[in-house]
């Protein structure tokens, strides 16, 4: 089989590479370009932005748009600067991924090796979390938020985005755990290991790829998530992205593009560090199990 | 009393019966083999066993000690796998060792342990590596040495040999038994596989549709079949089973086949009973050979001119297929005999070791 398809890119005619070529180049800029624009004018003063090109390299160099969007800025009453938010979205989004994966990975190990009456029942209920709008959750979940007195609260973000991952991560887990050897799972059942001791020695160990997919899909949206942020947060458990609307969409004084530029890559930067740190993985994982062998 | 026990034994998923009602009992230091065709419970059985599946009814004892409600891990038993089962993330070592870890062995001991198992099966320089950098004979050393480390009452083997190729597999069958012959252990053994039912076993137990159709010595059941599904399973090539009519004239009782009369020399009180009766009569390749060869310690030999259809070498012997009563027939021949298709041979049937069945009831008529 992979002979023929070499015999196919043989055969391919260089007017047909260079039009391929060419496409690619035009959207892989198509797609840098807002990178790009963003990246520029967050290191020009705000009057080169206001008089000159979007598109043009900086005349002067400047990183005081960075500082101001970090320490500086204002946004709503206090001058701070992204900086508590971004501390905010942290203490959000680490104990937010790390629950919600943990609780998928035992789902996922309950729903493929202790299998109950009316497992598949319960795996389709989550699965069908997964499709329901953010927006109809917004005045029961902000009901139970205040029943459990943790409403406003980082905590409380916490509970809402791993109530709202666990569908997604639960079946992330079920399907890489259903192609994981039922045999291994009863052969350290006759060496004398329960429940958890499998799950922790076992299969654990041995579940690298799907914890990386798992992570960096929870992280990612739990990171870019808005919605929930603007309804149930405070100010002082703001996350970052609320920030960063408070920031660019204030309707008083001048437009600090600049700053907004510079504030808006920082919110976007822990997702593009989790990616590229262990984005391999995540391609790796989701194409694991595809085929076999 | 018998070492491990089973009594009535039931097994239903469902509305589904996979084993209805298994009595078998093995003595200290036996080796069961557990044989059928797939889909005949053997498996199953092993499972409830070792305690992966709960049983519906029956019981089973282990050393007089009723199991039925343990945990799989406090039965005494340790299982080899078809696949092995090692755990991929942890090396030879740790997966040998890891029952011990479980039960609270101390290191010292474990690595004693493991030392002594990996001796025994010669992996001692294996013990570092990894499952995935061994290969399929090596995964099974190491998977028997998990089992073995345990020193538990009784082992069993869900197939295990199955995923190996034919050369190594028999060298692996040779190990296990000589294995079992050094440890004395009772083990318990599933295969679909005939011959190695027949080499390793002191005990045969042939399962069809969740029945056992016969428990007995492999040279009971090879010998003397109780019905026509344990005769025609095993045995390779398989026995043949034709058609015929027990006549009897003048004090001799024969059995017809197609234009052939055989003489029955001794017949039993059941088989003259059924004089006139259509049976099933059933004689092993082995035991219809060209003339020279014919059994010499048999002591009826009839001959037969046979029309050779179809010859088959396979070096040490030759099969020929011929025509009984319009059913095809193999035999054996000494592989210097020059026999071509189309030829006509007188065939020697050692009388003594043939078999009839009820073509009804398909059990065997003694």
């Amino acid at each position: 089989m992979s002979a023929a398809s070499n015999d196919i890119a043989l055969r391919t005619g260089v007017i047909t590479r260079v039009a391929i070529f060419a496409v690619l180049i035009l959207f892989a800029v198509y797609y840098l370009l807002p990178l790009f624009v963003m990246l520029v004018n967050s290191v020009k003063p705000l009057e080169e932005i206001r008089s000159g090109n979007m598109l043009a390299l900086p005349e002067v160099f400047t990183i005081a748009p960075w500082i101001n969007a970090w320490g500086e800025a204002q946004i709503g009453v206090q001058p701070t600067g992204l900086s508590p938010y971004f501390v905010n979205s942290i203490m959000m989004v680490v104990p937010a991924v790390f629950i919600a994966t943990f609780l998928g990975a035992l789902n996922g190990y309950v729903l493929t090796k202790w299998r109950f009456r009316g497992h598949r029942i319960v795996f389709g209920l989550m699965l069908f979390s997964c499709f329901i709008p953010f927006q109809i959750v917004l005045i029961p979940m902000a009901r139970i938020l205040g029943l459990l007195g943790i409403a406003g609260t980082t905590w409380g973000l916490v509970l809402v985005h791993v109530v709202y991952g666990l569908g997604f991560t639960t079946l992330f887990f079920r399907n890489y755990y259903d192609a994981f050897p039922s045999e291994l799972i009863r052969a350290a059942t006759i060496d004398g290991a329960g429940f958890f001791r499998i799950f922790r020695r076992i299969l654990l160990p041995s579940s690298g790829p799907i914890i990386v997919v798992t992570v960096i899909w929870q992280f990612t949206n739990v990171w870019n998530d808005f919605l929930f942020g603007a309804s149930f947060a405070d100010f002082d458990s703001q996350p970052m992205t609320v920030a960063l609307n408070n920031l660019v969409s204030s309707s008083t004084g001048v437009k600090e593009y600049n700053v907004h530029f510079a504030g808006a890559i920082l919110a976007a930067l822990p997702t593009l560090v989790v990616y590229v740190v262990s984005g391999r993985y995540f391609v790796r994982g989701l194409m694991a199990g595809a085929v076999k062998g | 009393m018998a070492f491990l026990e089973i009594r009535d034994l039931r097994k239903s998923f469902h509305e589904v019966d996979v084993l209805k009602g298994i009595d078998i009992a093995i003595d200290e230091g036996g080796f069961l083999v557990l044989v059928g065709p797939s889909g005949c419970g053997k498996s199953t059985l092993l499972n409830t066993i070792a305690g992966l599946e709960t049983i519906t009814a029956g019981e089973i004892r282990i050393n007089g000690r009723p199991v039925n409600d343990l945990h799989p891990s406090q039965r005494d038993i340790a299982m080899v796998f078809q696949s092995y089962a090692l755990y991929p993330n942890m090396n030879v070592a740790e997966n040998i060792a890891f029952g011990l870890e479980m039960r609270g062995v101390s290191k010292p001991e474990r690595e004693a342990a493991v030392g002594r198992v990996a001796d025994m099966l010669q992996i001692d320089h294996l013990l570092k590596r990894r499952p995935g950098q061994l290969s399929g004979g090596q995964r099974q050393r190491v998977a028997m040495g998990r089992a073995l480390v345990r020193e538990p009452q009784v082992f069993l083997f869900d197939e295990p040999l199955s995923n190996l190729d034919a050369k190594l597999r028999v060298d692996m069958r040779t190990e296990i038994k000589k294995l079992h012959q050094a440890l004395g252990t009772t083990i318990v053994y599933v295969t679909h596989d005939q011959i190695e039912a027949m080499t390793l076993a002191t005990q045969i137990a042939v399962l069809k549709d969740g029945i056992l159709q016969q428990v007995g010595t492999p040279d009971q059941v090879y010998a003397s079949p109780a019905n026509v599904f344990v005769a025609d399973f095993m045995g390779s090539p398989t026995m043949n089973l034709v058609p015929g009519n027990v006549q009897s004239a003048n004090g001799t009782t024969s059995v017809r086949i197609g234009a052939v009369d055989l003489p029955i020399a001794e017949p039993t009180e059941a088989l003259r009973a059924r004089a006139g009766q259509d049976v099933v009569f059933g004689v092993r390749p082995e035991d219809v050979t060209d003339v020279a060869s014919a059994d010499r310690s048999a002591r009826y030999v009839e001959t037969v001119d046979c029309n050779i259809d179809v010859v088959e070498p396979t070096g040490a012997d030759k099969f020929v297929v011929t025509r009984l009563g319009e059913k095809e027939f193999t035999a054996r021949v000494r592989s210097s005999e020059r026999i071509a298709p189309g030829d006509r041979v007188p065939l020697a049937f050692n009388m003594d070791k043939v078999h009839f069945f009820d073509p009804q009831t398909e059990m065997r008529i003694n």
